[in-house]
């Protein structure tokens, strides 16, 4: 990393004294059929050189706007007012031709989706290389700036970077995308770099990696970073100061430390509380915020959050509270008229959060009480195997490789429990939750359901299996016809099911309160609905035929953190009132410990450790866990700074072509640290799975247990 | 137990909070059904809704026309011929003396409904030919799309034109057949391939998991997310099946005489255009406004059936604005 400071030289102009940014009583509005959206209304905040600021906000409170409006990137349509200004000099009212010279060059961006972000005909190279050559196209020849490319995508941890340079963004994965895309932002040693959700469409694993680079990147360059994210955890350990953000206004800044110990708003408590938390091992009481953030064409006097708010007194709504100064502290400003009550409550953070929100712990299911052993298998899956030819050829098919999807898993789920199934991206969860659904003959190994062998059902037996089974998905949009009203979606499998009328009648308003919707709302259709609401929708049709196992596809990685709390307290609500089982299949690990009562972790097709929740997350075993785990952003600056992170090279192996013996040590840094005698027992045996404590396999030659949390 | 929360109680969903007027007031403890739904938001659009009056009036016309007339489209009056428009033959008569209007009313009648039958045909043909193959893939998959890219490469205008020496004097439901059998095929195939996104979309699987047989998967969630492009589709080929049979039939291969359609007519009098113009215009006058009102029609359904369709909801707010103003 050293030789790569080199790189960057001093800039050209001197630099300036104070802040890189400051935007001073912003506004942005935006026209609209109901009237002009007032997307960002009057705010102020500056990053001095150097430092990190992390903006938090949910979706449509005006973080992303009030970044795109920095880079003067929003659509013409947009009405801005107030002030940006960046090293002294004003930004609003500036062409485009002149903003283009301080865009990429002075200020860079990182964007969420790395696919988009990157142009698809043009090699990797090119694209970092032009990023040099439009701003210093006279100072640098072509073939320097294509050896500068080579250099910065090395600097960001691509192998073997003067070839990938040459490839183009489809050939690499999302990490690596990413990660090039970050390449290109600090190619110009720009003085500030905003980065919108730059992890949320990645792997926790490759997040870790990401943002670690990110302060590299920082380092580097000593730039002022924006950081804008959903999530409090991600920016616990990296940002210097805070902003959280609703309805358009910044409702809290202030150091990190002290917005996650002291928080003043009850928003700022909402969303800390909201947060599953990997490292609590008792049961923790969530925090859903009720409703939905206001709309923004015709706020009401008053402060927006009230409608939301659990401590509103009819003050709240006459005036919309400005930022002051909080415990006396300069910097530590929030938007409330009852911040003194809030710092005279006894509890601090998260706690304090379940005090005043009324939070409460979800009672066990009494199914739960019985020990395990003498509960009813519901589901076991005894050496599932699952593979996919690839093949070559047009007119005449020929066979070139196999995909290992699922190279032999086994499991088994009994009465009132949830099973947490997690690993990243490509690790085979979902082919394996396809294989149970599809109720077929598997291609190796069995599938029983409720004690039925699948391999020898008929039609007619499967299809009174699939009424004591259900699904529920991950993206709310998808996963419900919008051709349907809510009535006939949660209808369906009851009609499928052939019960009567009378029946249907009856038991759809029943679900619908069951999952905290309103029944008059059943002639809606699913568009009229929020991401929250839909996925309670969801839920409501998948218990229409009272299952007995529930299998859930990531059912809250696509909402917002407030409104994800409120699901996983249905979804707890649900187990303990009817006794359901639970396959959850997650790759965020703390929702799986919040909710799941045993955790099995997959890596390429297989299942790598298994065991009780806690057991697991407090002891793992397997190099793999324990990098999992160490990768998950705790949301408390003070840990998080302690904390070893353990960073996995690379991305994972490709299925079709998995390692020889452990699948893992192409990865692995223990495997890394071994003497070569050992490695070699790595390289030819495969681990079996074997029994490290009581309902605790590991799949690890060398398991050891290491603390990560 | 503050756990099960409601999101909707206090900010509404983004629809109530675009004021559209569905949202706003649905009636309390009764789910309203979904063709309700539709009729309202269709009644919403003035010019579908223009467009199927002008319809409903057009059929009327063509059946109940006739019996009123005096003449009938055989009948001829040997005492005016050549007669413009007057009293005794408001369309006037053509040059043999036989009454124009009844003459129009039985093009109208044979074009309307020979029309209407291809679009119906040919629009179910491909719905079904085209889901079926999409989402069972396989040998269905390929022997379909095997006739389907057979069909594509004949020359379906040319074929008709051999074949017409053979249905001459046998009925023309040969005619529709015929037409219906060449017009199906690019919209086979655009639903084909909606139909294999359609497949991957979550709640068709949620459908197969909880045991819905594939025939009802394709019809209660396949096809209908195909409604807008069906409508319309079944819309274009009202309009161009009544345009292929007055094509065919204008150089005489397609309904035959002594029958007569709008094609015949406009075929046999289109010389006299300048010279008399009573004989061509009527003709070709309800055949403009025909095709026109039946897209009206198309627009109007399309935004009534497609939920996330905001033009419905657009027209009411300027409505509702004119009103305050």
């Amino acid at each position: 990393m050293t030789s790569s400071e080199i790189l960057f030289d001093s800039p050209a102009d001197p630099v300036v004294e104070g802040p890189v940014l400051q935007v001073e009583d912003l506004h942005v509005s935006f026209p609209s059929e109901a009237g002009r959206v007032q997307a960002v209304r009057g705010l102020s905040y500056e990053v001095s050189p150097g430092e990190v600021l992390g903006i938090v906000g949910e979706s449509g409170s005006g973080k992303s706007v009030s970044s795109l409006a920095v880079m003067g990137l929003l659509p013409e349509s947009a009405r801005i007012s107030g002030s940006i200004k960046f090293q002294g000099r004003e930004l609003i009212g500036r062409t485009d031709a002149e903003l283009s010279k301080i865009r990429g060059r002075r200020i860079s961006m990182v964007f969420q989706d790395p696919l988009s972000a990157l142009t698809p005909v043009y090699t990797v190279g090119d694209q970092i290389a032009e990023a040099i050559l439009v701003h210093r196209g006279g100072a640098v020849s072509k073939q320097a700036a294509n050896k500068r490319a080579v250099e910065l995508l090395d600097l960001v941890g691509i192998p073997n970077a003067a070839e990938r340079a040459k490839a183009f963004p489809h050939e690499f994965s999302g990490g690596m995308r990413q990660r090039a895309v970050i390449a290109m932002a600090i190619a110009n040693d720009p003085d500030l770099i905003i980065a919108d959700e730059p992890t949320t469409a990645l792997d926790v694993t490759v997040q870790a990696q990401v943002l670690q680079l990110l302060e590299t990147a920082q380092e580097v360059t000593g730039a002022g970073i924006v950081i804008i994210t959903h999530d409090l955890g991600v920016v616990a350990g990296f940002a210097d100061r805070l902003m959280v953000m609703y309805a358009g206004r910044a409702v809290e800044t202030g150091k990190v430390d002290e917005i996650y110990q002291q928080p003043r708003m009850p928003y700022t408590l909402g969303l800390l509380g909201s947060i599953p938390r990997l490292d609590v091992g008792e049961k923790q009481a969530l925090v859903p915020i009720v409703g939905q953030p206001p709309s923004l064409t015709d706020l009401p006097p008053g402060c927006p959050f009230a409608p939301r708010c659990p401590m509103v007194v009819d003050a709240c709504h006459t005036a919309e509270p400005p930022l002051i100064d909080v415990d006396g502290s300069a910097e530590h400003r929030a938007a409330c008229i009852r911040t003194g009550e809030i710092a005279a409550t006894e509890t601090e953070g998260a706690e304090a959060a379940a005090e005043i929100f009324g939070a409460e712990v979800i009672e066990e299911a009494e199914i739960a009480k019985v020990p395990r052993e003498q509960r009813e298998t519901v589901l076991e899956l005894d050496g599932l195997v699952k593979e996919y030819a690839v093949n070559k050829g047009v007119v005449f098919k020929r066979r070139v490789g196999t995909v290992h999807a699922v190279a032999g898993i086994s499991f088994d789920i009994r009465e009132g429990e949830t099973l947490g199934l997690v690993g990243e991206s490509g690790c085979g969860k979902t082919t394996t939750l396809m294989e149970i659904l599809g109720l077929e003959k598997p291609m190796g190994g069995e599938i029983s359901v409720l004690g039925t062998n699948v391999s020898s059902l008929d039609s007619k037996r499967r299809f009174e299996i699939r009424r004591d089974m259900s699904v529920v998905f991950q993206d709310p949009m998808a996963s419900l016809d919008p051709r349907l009203t809510i009535n006939d979606v949660i209808a369906e499998p009851m009609q499928v099911h052939g019960y009567s009328k009378a029946d249907i009648n009856r038991r759809v308003p029943e679900l619908m309160k069951l999952v905290g919707l309103r029944p008059e709302q059943l002639s809606r259709y699913p568009g009229e609905f929020s991401g929250g609401q839909r996925q309670r929708i969801g839920i409501a049709r998948a218990l229409a035929l009272e299952p007995k196992l529930v299998v859930l596809d990531e059912p809250v990685s696509a909402l917002d953190v407030s409104i994800q709390a409120g699901v996983i307290n249905l979804l707890e609500e649900l187990k303990s009132k009817l006794g359901l089982a639970y396959l959850f299949v997650a790759h965020d690990l703390s929702v799986v410990r919040h909710i799941a009562d045993r955790v099995a972790v997959m890596y390429l097709g297989k299942i790598i450790e298994i065991g009780e929740v806690n057991r697991v997350f407090d002891a793992p075993r397997h190099p793999y866990t324990q990098a999992l785990l160490s990768a998950i952003p705790i949301p408390d600056p003070v840990k998080e700074r302690q904390r070893e992170r353990i960073i996995l090279t690379g991305d994972l192996p490709s299925p079709a072509n998995p390692p020889s013996g452990c699948r893992f040590r192409t990865r692995c840094f223990l495997h890394a640290s071994l003497p070569p005698e050992k490695q070699r027992v790595c390289i030819e045996v495969e681990p079996p799975r074997e029994v490290q404590a009581e309902d605790h396999e590991a799949a690890c030659h060398f398991a050891q247990i290491r603390q990560v949390l | 137990m503050t756990v099960i929360l409601n999101e909707g109680d206090s900010a509404g969903t983004a629809g109530a909070a675009q004021g559209s007027p569905v949202d706003a007031a649905p009636e309390p403890d009764k789910a309203m059904t979904r063709g309700r739904l539709v009729l309202i938001r269709f009644m919403r659009n003035k010019l579908a809704l223009i467009g199927l009056i002008i319809i409903v009036a057009m059929y009327l016309l063509a059946f109940v026309g006739p019996l009123l007339s005096q003449w009938s489209y055989e009948d001829r009056d040997y005492s005016a011929f050549l007669q413009p428009p007057y009293a005794d033959h408001i369309f006037g008569t053509d040059n043999i003396g036989t009454d124009m209007f009844a003459q129009t009313m039985r093009g109208l009648q044979k074009s309307l409904i020979i029309g209407l039958l291809v679009a119906l045909i040919s629009t179910t043909v491909a719905a079904i030919v085209g889901a079926t193959a999409g989402y069972f893939l396989g040998v269905a998959d390929k022997a379909l799309m095997w006739v389907v890219d057979l069909l594509l490469v004949l020359p379906s205008f040319l074929i008709i034109a051999i074949l017409s020496p053979w249905f001459r004097g046998k009925s023309w439901w040969l005619l529709v057949l015929m037409l219906a059998a060449f017009q199906w095929m690019i919209t086979a195939r655009i639903v084909r391939g909606m139909t294999l996104t359609l497949k991957e979309r979550e709640f068709v699987k949620a459908a197969r998991f909880m045991g819905q047989p594939a025939r009802t998967i394709i019809a209660k969630h396949i096809v209908p997310n195909m409604a807008s492009l069906l409508i319309i589709d079944a819309t274009i080929n009202v309009a161009s099946a009544v345009l292929a049979e007055t094509g065919l039939s204008y150089f005489g291969f397609g309904v035959q005489s002594p029958d007569v359609s709008l094609g015949t007519l406009i075929g046999n009098f289109a010389t006299s255009a300048t010279t008399f113009p009573w004989l061509f215009l009527f003709p070709a006058g309800f055949l403009v406004v025909f095709v026109l009102a039946v897209n009206w029609v198309g627009d109007g359904l399309r935004d009534a059936l497609d939920p996330t369709s905001t033009r419905v909801r657009r027209k009411e707010k300027k409505d509702t604005k004119e009103k305050a103003a």
